[in-house]
């Protein structure tokens, strides 16, 4: 066993769970999906840098620079964005899917194909 | 300098129609002042009267250079040079154009869209100017293009017209196909020779000649030629680009856009000429074409159909004597590209004149109109006695010229035979051409046309004069009218010195009878017209039907059926279908280039996993399995929650302390929306039978698996710690912060996050007005509801 190969299973683990609920017809299960798939996204970029068991990237009180070891911060950075960004698009897909719904009286997406209401 | 030329065209264009509004009746004489100042400044310059660093060069020919830079890392500059092909086909440009200007005045006098048609009409002759003074080959094709755009506008421009906007897609679609072959082949070129510098290509000739790509290079070029100077079996566009306003003909589809594919045949031959796949082809397409044109126009009772062929005919005739390319037969088209614009912008805007003056179109209808039009039967039989080969007009000398680069001696080929035998054909046809349409309707009884006969306006006969003087004078004064730029565009093509003889007589020799035979045979021909095209008439219009244009229509038909199935097949409105093809892409893209490019032996990281990480990982996995199953949406949620935490747990062991609180927050918030939201949807619904599961399944762990490896592959390269290592150490230093991580959200890409803030702005308000707004349909449901309750 080691770390990267815990980190693949779950990642893959992840996207076909989430890919599979948003290939289901009704679509509540596809923002559960979606969210599933933007976990496996952070973490697939968690782990295109190098996972360590070690600490956040403080600079340590009296140093000008990081010292190894430390977790590397760039990947950190672009996952924060990632999170709140995808809390920003799925509030707005659950609103917008609950909106649909009430404007077209169905939850199955095969049925939701005109766009007039 | 010279790019000011170029340039003028297009900043006057936007403020034409602007003009046209302030000064109707005077707008169009303004802007011929522009073309009249470029044609005067372009022979001041070449006279080196203006000094602008003109260049003798050894042949006899000059040159004049200005570069400036524009795609440097490209090889791509603004460079222009003017030498003598440059020169007589820009004076050409701009002269004509000038009187362009005051024809379309008249001609359109009161038209509500008159400014909109100067703005195109200065846009194509920037263009035109551009393509033939661009001494770069990416540049020229620039140009290129943009003469067929504005082409389009010009052709399209009684867009009302269902006719008018077909004929300028067509033009557009065949003349962009070759500017594509052109662009190709210039890049070829330039790689090859290592400069897309036209006047450098000459110095790497032999290397251009001994590459592999030469042939895919001339095949290309000539494409590109060959669609825009109208050649078989591409020349149908041109006759229908005639639903333009006759200025238009006049201008681009006679004397200048359509000689672009000689010019640049013409500047090519120093360097692609004499190689036997370049002059052979070019030889046999012009031969043909000429045949072809001067058939199909000897066919035409309409005016601008009839001239149009004519017009195909001459270009092949340019084209072919281009691809002999002999001294004589270069001359010979020196000369004939001079004449041949002279007398076909007359007869053009002659045509435009007679149906603005009688409202008929057909010459068969038209008789006896010298005593209501004087001048305008002189200039215009002038111009078809020049057509016809006749002295002492320019048409006469060029005929000669062209005869003699022709008639077979001891150092031609055998082909060359053949080759008089066509011009002497296809010269008989034009002379009936010509008489058809020049001479005779003026002459006879006159025959009653739709509006009462008078004299055009003498805006409309300017340029009739003119160019049809030009074609006496060039003849009776050489030294001053012709020889000043058909000498050095000899030169020029020839890259040695060149001076076309352009003497009336030269006593009795082969030329002078063969220049015999072609007027009295097609005088002949003339008297018994109506019985010839009588008899061919019902066999040659089935012969049509098969023609190229019935292939472009094919192709067309058959692209535009083949994007309505592909954009059915592809834009179904099915959301699952989408993902499909999303999913499938990537598993192909991906994975297949993970199987090509890495095969991986050793799984890397670290290998001493403690317990509680396996546990935290299988119960993540437990969860996402749990998720994908659930049978009710509150369990769905629960264990979405359960796998948000987990990760949150994960970010804590493996040194990421703020994504953890980041995740912890966002999560709780998601799982309360969640619980909020779905509450007012149905619950989970079982509608898929198992066959789409299992096809689901399939698709949702195809593209799990390509995941898994891609992350086995990430970890196994080594990342380049670069920019890690210049933030660890800026971070204290110039944002006098410790947390990393956080210097980089707020200071380093502070305009990042801003970004993304206003990304959450957005979406807040989205979602404000869609729970603020209430659809008419759900209330129409609710009260359908409540009803049946």
């Amino acid at each position: 066993m080691n770390l990267q190969l815990l980190l693949a299973i779950l990642v893959g683990g992840l996207f076909a769970a989430g890919i599979y609920l948003i290939l289901r017809r009704s679509i509540v299960k596809l923002i559960i999906g979606l969210a599933l798939i933007s976990h496996g996204a952070n973490l697939l970029i968690f782990a295109s840098g190098r996972v360590v068991r070690a600490s956040a990237p403080l600079v340590a009180e009296g140093q000008t620079s990081l010292r190894p070891p430390h977790a590397d911060p760039l990947p950190q950075a672009l996952i924060l964005t990632a999170i709140v960004i995808s809390f920003g698009v799925l509030a707005f897909m659950m609103v917008l899917v609950s909106r649909a719904y009430r404007a077209l009286g169905t939850d199955d997406t095969d049925e939701l194909r005109e766009t007039d209401s | 300098m010279l790019l000011a030329l170029v340039i003028s065209g297009f900043v006057l264009a936007p403020v034409a129609p602007m003009l046209q509004r302030a000064l109707p009746h005077r707008a169009g004489y303004i802007v011929a002042l522009l073309p009249l100042a470029i044609a005067v400044m372009l022979g001041l310059m070449s006279a080196g009267v203006v000094n602008a660093g003109i260049v003798t060069d050894t042949e006899g020919g000059f040159s004049i250079v200005s570069t400036a830079p524009w795609v440097a890392g490209l090889g791509v500059d603004l460079a222009f040079r003017l030498d003598g092909l440059g020169l007589l086909m820009a004076m050409l440009v701009s002269g004509i154009g000038a009187l362009i200007f005051v024809y379309a005045a008249g001609y359109l006098h009161g038209h509500k869209h008159l400014g909109r048609l100067y703005a195109f009409l200065l846009m194509f002759m920037a263009s035109m100017l551009g393509v033939v003074l661009a001494d770069n080959l990416i540049l020229l094709f620039v140009f290129w293009e943009l003469t067929s755009v504005s082409s389009y506008l010009l052709i399209g421009f009684d867009h009302s017209q269902e006719k008018s906007r077909k004929s300028a897609l067509q033009a557009l679609l065949v003349t962009g196909l070759g500017g594509l072959g052109i662009l190709a082949a210039a890049i070829m070129l330039g790689d090859v020779a290592g400069t897309f510098t036209i006047s450098e290509l000459v110095l790497h000739r032999d290397t251009i000649r001994g590459h592999a790509l030469f042939p895919a290079i001339v095949v290309l070029m000539l494409f590109g030629a060959c669609t825009k100077s109208a050649q078989f079996p591409f020349h149908f566009w041109l006759p229908n680009a005639m639903a333009a306003p006759t200025p238009v003909s006049a201008y681009l589809h006679s004397s200048t856009m359509v000689k672009a594919g000689v010019y640049l045949i013409a500047r090519l031959s120093p360097v692609l000429g004499g190689a036997a796949i370049w002059n052979d082809a070019l030889t046999w397409i012009g031969a043909t074409t000429m045949v072809v044109g001067a058939w199909m126009a000897f066919r035409q009772r309409i005016m601008k159909p009839l001239l149009a062929y004519s017009t195909v005919s001459a270009l092949g005739t340019l084209v072919m004597a281009l691809g002999v390319g002999t001294t004589k037969a270069v001359e010979a088209a020196m000369v004939f590209l001079l004449a041949h614009a002279f007398y076909k912008g007359t007869l053009f805007m002659a045509a435009g004149a007679i149906d603005h003056e009688t409202g008929e179109k057909d010459v068969s209808k038209l008789s006896g109109l010298r005593g209501s039009m004087p001048i305008l039967f002189i200039a215009t039989a002038a111009a078809a006695l020049s057509m016809a080969g006749l002295p002492p007009f320019v048409g006469f000398v060029a005929k000669e010229l062209m005869l003699k680069g022709l008639i077979p001696d001891a150092t031609r080929g055998t082909g060359s035979a053949a080759l008089t035998t066509m011009l002497v054909l296809s010269s008989a046809l034009g002379v009936v051409v010509a008489v058809r349409f020049g001479i005779r309707p003026f002459l006879g009884d006159l025959k009653p046309t739709p509006t009462e006969p008078h004299e055009p306006p003498r805006s409309m006969l300017l340029g009739p004069v003119m160019l049809a003087s030009l074609g006496l004078l060039a003849v009776v004064l050489p030294g001053f009218v012709a020889l000043p730029l058909v000498g050095p565009a000899a030169s020029a093509v020839l890259h040695a010195t060149a001076k076309p003889d352009m003497a009336l007589w030269h006593g009795v020799n082969a030329a002078l009878l063969l220049s015999v035979v072609v007027i009295v045979a097609g005088a002949a021909l003339f008297a018994i017209q109506s019985g010839v095209l009588r008899v061919i008439e019902p066999i040659a219009s089935r012969l049509d039907r098969l023609g190229p244009a019935r292939v472009y229509d094919g192709t067309l038909w058959a692209v535009l059926t083949f994007s309505r199935a592909q954009t059915r097949a592809l834009q179904s409105g099915s959301l699952r279908q989408y993902i499909f093809f999303t999913i499938g892409t990537a598993v192909i893209a991906i994975g297949g280039a993970l199987a090509v490019n890495q095969g991986f032996s050793s799984v890397p990281g670290l290998s001493d996993v403690r317990n509680y990480e396996i546990g935290l990982f299988a119960l993540l996995l437990v969860g996402a399995g749990y998720v994908g199953v659930a049978k009710n949406r509150l369990a769905a949620i629960a264990g979405l929650g359960l796998v948000g935490y987990g990760i949150a747990l994960a970010f804590v062991l493996f040194g990421a302390p703020d994504l953890a609180l980041t995740q912890l927050c966002i999560e709780t918030l998601m799982v309360v929306l969640m619980v909020l939201v779905f509450y007012m949807l149905p619950d989970f619904r079982s509608i898929s039978n198992n066959s789409q599961r299992f096809r689901d399944l399939f698709a949702a762990l195809s593209l799990g698996a390509v995941m898994f490896f891609l992350v086995l592959i990430a970890g196994q390269s080594t990342p380049d710690l670069a920019v890690t290592t210049f933030y660890g150490e800026r971070s204290v230093p110039d944002a006098y912060g410790r947390n990393v991580v956080n210097v980089i959200l707020v200071d380093f890409r502070a305009l990042d996050t801003l970004g993304e803030i206003t990304v959450l702005v957005v979406a807040a308000v989205g979602v404000y007005a869609l729970l603020k707004s209430t659809p008419k349909r759900a209330k129409h449901i609710a009260g359908l509801k409540e009803g049946s309750e």
